[in-house]
């Protein structure tokens, strides 16, 4: 227990720091360090091998001083709990971890790409990588609040991109987990995280509202979009809680193409009230799916930060805040309380009893829940072979007609169930395959629960039965298979 | 080595034997139980009989407060309940259950573990570990890394680090929960026999001492047989009433 004293009890200069002697060639529990890769404030990252792993492996040591601050022991703890209850391709992999007795270590996966930090630098960036990095990064991070975590430390540098385009979250030691002990509630006495990227939230303290990673994904955007950080880079507490009551500069203002959708989507993600921002990296990556149908608020319209009579009024506003403000109900919760459902419509005209059917059990289940999202989808179904400009330009009348068909079947229930200010979206999908089209569109928007019909008998009902049956089986949520 | 962590079982046959069924589902290796057998339920004997059984075959015991007031017997001074309890559980417990009870240890310590029903800062005075304060008292009171405790009826964790920094946390079922050993932990793993946090099922958990790894469970048992028994007794009806809605 004697160096567990040294980790524990700053001033406690007497014993060498257990971090001492890393070097190249050293094996510490079978993984040989072969290269320090980076060195960092709170940690060494160094690539190892292990003769029982092919893959590339990263080896992370806290460094551990005496008289160190601990957050950077107790982060290191956190993350030390939290990465090996995480799975997924958007976390590396856990791989061992050593204890803080002998040498404290975490090794995992060690991923190929680069951080998005360069990237930061380069901005601003072309519109469609901006919102091709904003879909990317939210199906991150709604994977990590399914998982019960809340990021809290959500910046470019903790960001990478795998070769093939994913996001992968680096760095859970500011982390909250919903079902474990919060090693770092009440252990400091200033806020945690990344000054500028934090939410107004975590400036209070709070460390359970997975809505602070959405606002942190929103200063990010902003960051892509205009090369500037909305609230600078603050280097006081006052200088920090200034985002509690003083709006950013809007984007277009910085940036005269930012289209109004995109400031839309950037500013609603940078609301003070969680309870005003996306409620959920879904529903942010739902809206980017296709941004010219995001209903447009002042927000998009506002041209220069609002005057001093509205601070005052947000300052006044948000003086008791949180008081106010519900206790947030952590990532998980929160994420069952703002499902996104799915309606697979097939618009055709035999099929009109049972699009009726679909619709009164989507009713049902929209109902039940304040925060539900309803994406109604309807697949346009192709040839295999390539279209020829006619057949596009047909294509292209279908996906219209389509389209408005699409918005016929959802108005008795949007009128009756209020699903305004974005809570309803139409997708027409265009596949020689319905079934993988849905099944895809389900993966990639994170949809909770699919609704779809299937025909009771008849010859087409072999062909329909069969889209509902491959859904059903294959698809990454609920499936509500409805008969006529 | 997983060892599972039972506590105020209190005359429960049900919930016990739906905890150890739970348990060899888990391959659990080794018991502790962390006192108060008697009292409040309809089979003190058959739940005595169980833990001399558990204890020959090496679990870990120690004694309770219900259980050393039914072997000292019931003072003029209680109150009537409380007496007619004492009384009844007495009267249903033989010579050599109650010799069982009475030669109980207060405490058990193991290496970095230490198993005691109520604190470590003075086990027979049974104060309550209510709040984070009292936790920390009872983790500045022993060496060990590890303290379980009963007494308490409602699960919690309580965490000390070696800066001083100290918290709690309301487990959720099912969990495993790292509890790496440069802190200090304190792990209440809730009442067996007689919940209290408005779910009726027991509540008990499992320390994987190789992997310093602790999950609570709750596990659902036929409530309504055992109210009926204790009403059957004779005991007070809100022995009963209380198993319902686990309060």
């Amino acid at each position: 227990m004697a160096s567990d004293e040294t980790v524990d009890t700053p001033g406690a200069a007497a014993s060498p720091p257990p971090t001492g002697g890393l070097e190249v060639g050293r094996v510490v529990d079978g993984f040989r360090l072969e290269e320090r890769v980076h060195q960092g404030g709170m940690a060494n990252l160094w690539r190892v091998s292990h003769p029982q792993h092919d893959e590339p492996l990263l080896m992370k040591v806290p460094r551990l001083r005496p008289g160190e601050d601990p957050a950077t022991i107790v982060g290191f703890e956190v993350e030390q709990m939290i990465l090996p209850t995480l799975s997924g391709p958007h976390v590396p992999r856990f791989v061992a971890r050593g204890d803080f007795t002998h040498q404290p270590y975490i090794v995992m996966e060690r991923i190929g790409g680069d951080n998005l930090a360069p990237r930061a630098d380069d901005a601003p960036l072309a519109l469609d990588e901006v919102t091709e990095l904003g879909a990317r990064i939210a199906a991150a991070i709604h994977d990590l609040h399914r998982q019960h975590v809340v990021h809290l430390d959500i910046k470019p540098e903790n960001v990478l991109l795998r070769g093939d385009g994913t996001a992968v979250l680096v760095d859970f030691g500011l982390s909250r987990h919903d079902a474990l002990p919060d090693l770092l509630d009440e252990e400091f006495k200033q806020p945690m995280g990344s000054w500028p990227y934090i939410a107004p939230e975590q400036v209070q303290f709070v460390r359970s509202d997975p809505r602070s990673d959405l606002f942190a994904l929103g200063v990010m955007l902003y960051q892509f979009t205009t090369g500037e950080l909305p609230f600078g880079e603050p280097r006081s507490m006052r200088a920090l809680r200034r985002r509690l009551h003083v709006d950013p500069p809007p984007p277009r203002a910085l940036r005269a193409d930012c289209p109004p959708w995109l400031q839309e989507l950037i500013l609603k993600s940078l609301e003070v009230d969680p309870a005003r921002r996306w409620q959920t990296a879904a529903h942010l990556a739902i809206a980017l799916e296709d941004p010219r149908q995001l209903p447009l608020t002042a927000r998009a319209q506002r041209s220069a930060a609002r005057g001093l009579m509205a601070r005052l009024r947000r300052r006044y506003f948000n003086l008791g805040q949180p008081s106010r403000a519900p206790v947030p109900r952590g990532a998980r919760v929160q994420m069952v309380k703002s499902p996104i459902i799915l309606a697979a419509v097939d618009i055709s005209e035999p099929a009109a009893d049972l699009a009726a059917q679909v619709r009164e059990m989507v009713r049902r289940i929209v109902i039940t829940e304040a925060g539900a999202r309803l994406a109604c989808v309807s697949v346009l179904k192709t040839g295999l072979l390539t279209l020829d400009d006619y057949e596009d330009a047909q294509g292209a009348n279908r996906q219209v007609r389509h389209l408005a068909a699409l918005k016929h079947w959802a108005r008795p229930i949007s009128k009756q169930l209020n699903l305004d200010e974005g809570r309803l979206t139409f997708h027409v999908l265009e596949s020689s395959d319905p079934a993988a089209a849905l099944i895809e569109f389900a993966q990639r928007n994170g949809i909770d629960q699919i609704v779809m019909g299937a025909r009771a008998h008849g010859a087409v009902r072999r062909y329909l039965g069969s889209v509902s049956s491959q859904v059903v089986a294959q698809a990454p949520c609920t499936v509500t298979v409805v008969r006529a | 080595m997983k060892i599972a962590l039972l506590t105020d079982l209190h005359a429960n046959r049900e919930a016990l034997e739906a905890v150890l069924r739970h348990a060899a589902a888990e391959h659990v290796q080794r018991f502790a139980l962390l006192g108060d057998f008697v009292g409040y339920g309809a089979d003190p004997a058959w739940v005595v009989d169980r833990a001399r059984a558990m204890a020959n075959d090496g679990a870990i015991i120690v004694q309770g407060n219900h259980d050393e007031a039914v072997v000292r017997g019931s003072r003029p001074s209680m109150r009537i309940d409380a007496r007619h309890s004492i009384d009844w559980t007495r009267g249903h417990l033989d010579a050599e259950q109650l010799a069982f009870l009475a030669a109980l240890p207060l405490s058990h310590h193991e290496g970095a573990l230490l198993y005691v029903h109520a604190n470590a800062w003075d086990p027979p005075k049974w104060s309550y570990i209510e709040t984070r304060h009292d936790a920390v008292r009872s983790l500045h009171a022993t060496e060990c890394r590890y303290t379980f405790c009963g007494h308490m009826h409602e699960p919690m964790l309580y965490h000390l680090s070696g800066t001083g920094k100290a918290g709690e946390f309301k487990p959720t079922p099912d969990v495993a929960i790292p509890l790496p050993p440069h802190r200090q932990w304190l792990v209440i793993p809730g009442s067996v026999g007689q919940p209290r946090d408005n779910n009726p099922a027991a509540c008990y958990a499992v320390f994987d001492a190789a992997e310093a790894q602790l999950t609570y469970h709750r596990v659902a048992y036929d409530h309504a047989t055992t109210a009926a028994k204790v009403r059957a007794a004779g005991l007070p009806q809100d022995l009963a009433d209380r198993l319902h809605d686990g309060i």
